[in-house]
């Protein structure tokens, strides 16, 4: 069994990430990542009548790309695992439908990158794939106006608020030997500390994050040192803050590699309060930057911890608090740590 | 987490994470946004009563459907949900505010149609606001007749 | 002049009000347009407000507080017209104007406009 304690697997054959593909909306194209992404919406309808699709169109555009970019046609992969923010996950189905490979459908709020990269990585490194596509996205426009309000609406937002990302991200997780590799995965138990409102996620989530790096710590005996980046998903200015200072509580000081794909999303002049959320966020900061990153060697082992708040409308409305989660990937460009 | 263990003790020690209260400028902001188009409001009444020969009562109704299509009109031009970014209440106050709040969602829900969006959604956020000062009408009517 | 002064003032004051809720509080815009219409009702019936909008004139009955205030003062005029089913029919009635304005113009809205993305 290659499980090591409560939530980790280490990948005795790790499987490769061997390509991404990264489509973002105008925002984030202004945003301090823009050299990084691979296309680039400027009209964030797409062209399409209604936001959905525009969201489904912007997820079928990162597969697409991919498949370019890795010289495949959809016949060569074996599975889709993809999710996204909105009701039914039908961003994904739709595009799922349109690109006819075996379908996973995923949800876990803007942990879902993660969730599919875990689980794409456990069938290629048992063997029952070549090739699985792991895709995730979110639209502003869309999650708006299904989350919270009409967009034409008025209402001020508070300075806790973070911004929903218009992105899809894409990877295509394979067998050949071909840095980086997935080597290690941790995979979250939800947490809920009692956070009620539904505009500052970034407090809601940044519990789930610390449990599961510190599980991840205690189950692997790595410590921050054996890493060249921590990242987390879409916590925010707030929410990082906070993690950043739990994890130091506990005996994790990660200061000078620690950051969150939500706040180097967005620059603080797009005035978005807390920066950048979303299941498309941690997806292309992933596949545009930290993997360019990852390839040419900048990084070469980077903890990649996307975070979910598992929330619906009807919960807030009902009184619930919200229940986050958070999954950590190990990506290392040389398979080494713990391997002996 | 060894040192926060309950959901109190998280409550407790985010209070002082969470980000400084911009409430001062939002007050100026909403004082001279909600001042200002009550004025606004004035010299339309004003207009009215002076230009026509009505009453107080229909000058009253004729301001009311003039700053609503004030209102629509800037919602549907894209333009009152960035006045609300600054002003906060002071755009959501007034009865231009009532207006966005109806036409934002008509606009938004077209694209589920015109019966089942528009007719459905135009409410969704103006509806407690409709619901809640008829029942305390009627209420305050009937306290009003049997007190009488 | 004198006039427009305490409309600006009591306009502004009923909204910074609101603004302070908002900030200060979990209460959400819904929540305290909810309270101020209802509030602006009750405030009428015990008859402080008519004296408010002496003062303040539109700074009164703009915000929607103001709302409030035109339907108790429908109702009751109405049961002083009509008896008891003045109760049901005078603030409707009062404030007709302003709800057949806001279907018409939210439907027409909907017929021309588009949700525009936001930067």
């Amino acid at each position: 069994m290659h499980k090591i304690g409560r939530q980790t697997i280490r990948f005795p054959n790790p499987p490769s990430i061997s390509n991404t593909a990264s489509i973002v909306g105008p925002k984030e194209a202004e945003g301090p990542l823009k050299i990084y992404f691979d296309k680039v919406e400027t009209d964030d309808t797409c062209g399409e009548t209604s936001y959905e699709k525009a969201e489904e169109c912007i997820c079928y555009t990162a597969i697409q790309t991919l498949l370019q970019k890795e010289k495949l046609q959809a016949t060569d992969i074996d599975y889709y695992l993809g999710g996204d923010l909105l009701n039914q996950i039908i961003s994904t189905s739709f595009t799922a439908q349109k690109i006819a490979i075996p379908f996973f459908g995923l949800y876990n709020a803007c942990a879902t990158f993660s969730e599919g990269m875990q689980l794409a990585a456990c069938l290629v490194s048992g063997q029952f794939a070549k090739n699985v596509i792991v895709s995730s996205s979110s639209h502003f426009s869309s999650a708006e106006r299904q989350y919270r309000s009409p967009l034409e609406s008025g209402i001020q937002r508070k300075m806790t608020a973070q911004w929903t990302v218009t992105g899809s991200g894409a990877v295509v997780i394979s067998n050949q030997q071909k840095s980086p590799y997935i080597t290690h995965i941790t995979t979250g138990i939800v947490q809920d500390y009692g956070v009620k409102e539904a505009d500052n996620m970034g407090t809601a989530m940044a519990p789930a994050a610390v449990e599961t790096i510190i599980a991840h710590f205690n189950d692997t005996g790595f410590e921050p040192k054996d890493y060249d980046l921590i990242i987390t998903g879409d916590l925010g200015t707030i929410g990082k803050e906070i993690s950043m200072d739990l994890l130091s509580r506990e005996g994790f000081n990660v200061s000078n590699i620690y950051t969150d794909c939500g706040v180097e999303i967005f620059s603080e002049e797009q005035d978005t309060h807390a920066r950048g959320s979303g299941a498309g966020c941690s997806a292309v900061v992933f596949s545009g930057y930290i993997y360019k990153k990852l390839r040419n060697k900048e990084l070469n082992r980077v903890l990649f911890v996307p975070t979910g708040a598992l929330l619906s409308p009807t919960t807030t409305l009902q009184g619930d608090s919200i229940p986050c989660i958070a999954h950590a990937v190990t990506i290392e460009n040389e398979p080494q740590l713990g391997r002996g | 987490m060894k040192t926060i263990k309950t959901p109190k003790d998280y409550q407790d020690y985010v209070k002082d994470k969470q980000p400084k209260q911009t409430t001062l400028k939002n007050c100026f902001n909403a004082f001279l946004w909600g001042g200002g188009i009550c004025v606004l409001g004035q010299l339309i009444k004003d207009f009215y009563l002076n230009t026509f020969d009505v009453s107080d009562k229909i000058a009253g109704g004729m301001q009311s459907m003039t700053l609503i299509f004030i209102g629509a009109f800037l919602t549907t031009l894209g333009i009152y949900d960035n006045i609300g970014k600054y002003a906060g209440a002071g755009s959501a106050i007034p009865i231009t505010g009532f207006a966005n709040s109806v036409v934002a969602p008509a606009i938004e829900f077209k694209k589920e149609g015109y019966i089942l969006g528009v007719g459905s959604k135009m409410f969704s956020l103006a509806g407690p606001v409709l619901v809640y000062g008829t029942i305390t009408s009627v209420i305050i009517g009937l306290l009003y007749y049997f007190m009488k | 002049m004198a006039d427009y002064f305490w409309v600006f003032v009591v306009g502004g004051i009923i909204c910074v009000i609101g603004q302070i809720i908002q900030d200060t509080t979990k209460l959400l815009p819904a929540h305290i347009l909810v309270l101020y219409v209802v509030t602006g009702a009750i405030l009428t019936g015990i008859g402080i407000y008519p004296k408010i909008v002496e003062v303040g004139q539109s700074g009164a009955t703009v915000p929607i507080m103001g709302f409030g205030y035109s339907l108790a003062k429908g109702a009751m005029e109405a049961v002083d017209k009509d008896g008891f089913i003045g109760a049901f029919t005078g603030g409707i009635s009062a404030t007709s104007a302003g709800v057949a304005a806001v279907v018409l113009f939210g439907y027409i809205a909907a017929i021309l406009g588009n949700s525009k993305t936001k930067r």
